[in-house]
């Protein structure tokens, strides 16, 4: 089908079929605000969240979408900084991801603030000494830099682009499009690696506490490191994923394989580092709070030293090696089979940082773990972000330029 | 904040903290001015041009 609206070129489905689509995710989303609104309305008590876990479900996705959007700022990074031409192809994409990811996270951070109208003073009486000050501050202004990336390709839809202004304002847009994309960078750089920053004043949880550097753990770094790793591997899978759904081929495969080049060497460094990070934890920085390191994996039902395992070994070192050889690159099957691996990997590091912590004994003498599981309304909300990904992706794919090398790679759509 | 708030205290957390929330702002505000009025510009030139 193609109307005025519709880019140049290109063929989408029927309004009917596509409207159908929008309602099964539009039910997921309604879900999940009746969920918020139950918090709002009722409390935390509607929450499975109690003295020991401060931190419930959708602060693990919350982390998680964190990360995964850092494919925004590691390809706008790729894209407008270094100038890799390729990365262009897909940075679109990338970008409307990111825009997902961020927002979501915000929704997710004034669900867990509670008292959303309130927002405002994190800015205007802010606590210089809060690692989450920083983070709010680089999330919400990072979010504005994602929107103004945005602008110049929700401009680019044939019925805006009529309008003068409009077009010479995508065009002045893209001209220094460079500035906002450093200036992303430098925001992201700092929240991803605030976030990584907490176990460093985690003092009374020997399981979560790091060293590092001045006032920033390791852990700073790692996160910052894990992001932009896996960050574009999420771009790309997702990417691959709208060509499956659509039956269409969006971005030339050199695409797929330099994301995934630099991914897999950025990958295969930032797990080294983890594992040195977590040699050091186990034989210095945890014994000398009096705990060995079985202490933290035995004793409960859940975490067990496979978890440590899958997330170094099989989704670490696995998918690195895979995506830095040519052949694994190659096979479209390997590259994307190491993508999810990194991308589980991540999920499984920001678990474990967030609710393994919660749950891992404080005490030596301690034997009993915190075990956990999220009531309805956590899981509704922690699920809202995809299906409002969903939307979002499908409305800016059928009715914007996303792919600039959709219509020769579908010629006769 | 600002520094005639309360909380306000003339110290290098804040210099730093405020100072880069500012700097970042700055930057992205100041583009922003810059597209739009260059945009401007370029449509009313534009007009003009297509008046003669």
């Amino acid at each position: 089908m193609t109307t005025p609206a519709i880019p140049e070129g290109v063929k989408r489905c029927g309004s009917r079929q596509f409207l159908l689509w929008l309602g099964v995710a539009a039910l997921v989303v309604l879900w999940g605000v009746y969920a918020m609104y139950r918090i709002w309305f009722y409390g935390l008590n509607q929450t499975n969240m109690n003295n020991a876990y401060g931190f419930a479900l959708w602060i693990w996705a919350d982390l998680a979408v964190i990360a995964l959007g850092g494919g925004a700022f590691f390809s706008g990074f790729l894209a407008y900084i270094i100038g890799l031409k390729n990365v262009k192809n897909i940075i679109n994409f990338a970008v409307i991801l990111g825009v997902v990811c961020y927002t979501s996270a915000l929704l997710i951070l004034g669900l867990d603030v509670g008292q959303p109208l309130r927002g405002w003073f994190i800015f205007w009486h802010a606590n210089v000494h809060s690692m989450l000050t920083e983070v709010a501050f680089c999330l919400s202004v990072y979010l504005g830099v994602l929107i103004i990336e945005f602008i110049p390709v929700l401009l680019e839809n044939p019925k805006i682009q009529k309008v003068r202004f409009f077009h010479h304002l995508s065009h002045n847009m893209h001209e220094i499009m460079a500035v906002f994309a450093a200036t992303g960078v430098f925001l992201s750089f700092f929240h991803q690696g605030s976030l990584g920053g907490v176990p460093g004043v985690l003092y009374g949880r020997p399981f979560a506490f790091r060293e590092g550097l001045f006032v920033w753990p390791w852990t700073f770094f790692l996160f910052t490191w894990s992001a932009a790793a896996v960050g574009p591997l999420f771009t790309a899978s997702m990417c691959r994923l709208t060509e499956a759904i659509t039956r269409k081929k969006l971005v030339k495969d050199d695409v797929y394989h330099l994301l995934a080049k630099i991914s897999g060497w950025m990958l295969l460094t930032y797990i080294i580092a983890k594992s040195i990070d977590t040699i050091y934890w186990a034989t210095v920085t945890a014994p000398s709070m009096g705990f060995a390191l079985m202490d933290f994996y035995s004793n409960n039902p859940l975490y067990n030293i496979w978890i440590l395992v899958a997330e170094i070994a099989v989704c670490g070192f696995l998918p690195a090696l895979i995506l830095i050889t040519r052949k694994g690159r190659e096979n479209k099957k390997l590259l994307f089979g190491a993508a999810i691996l990194a991308i589980i990997g991540l999920l499984i590091n920001r678990w474990v940082m967030v609710l393994q912590v919660m749950a891992a004994p404080l005490m030596p003498f301690q034997e009993e773990w915190f075990m956990y599981s999220p009531a309805w309304t956590e899981v509704a909300t922690s699920i809202l972000p995809i299906a409002y990904g969903i939307i979002l992706i499908s409305l800016a794919y059928r009715y914007l330029p996303l792919f600039p090398q959709e219509k020769e790679l579908n010629p006769g759509n | 904040m600002f520094p005639f708030l309360y909380e306000w205290h003339w110290d290098i957390g804040h210099y730093l903290f405020m100072g880069a929330l500012g700097y970042a702002s700055a930057v992205i505000g100041l583009g922003l001015v810059y597209c739009i009025g260059k945009s401007i510009i370029d449509t009313a030139g534009e007009d003009e041009n297509a008046g003669h």
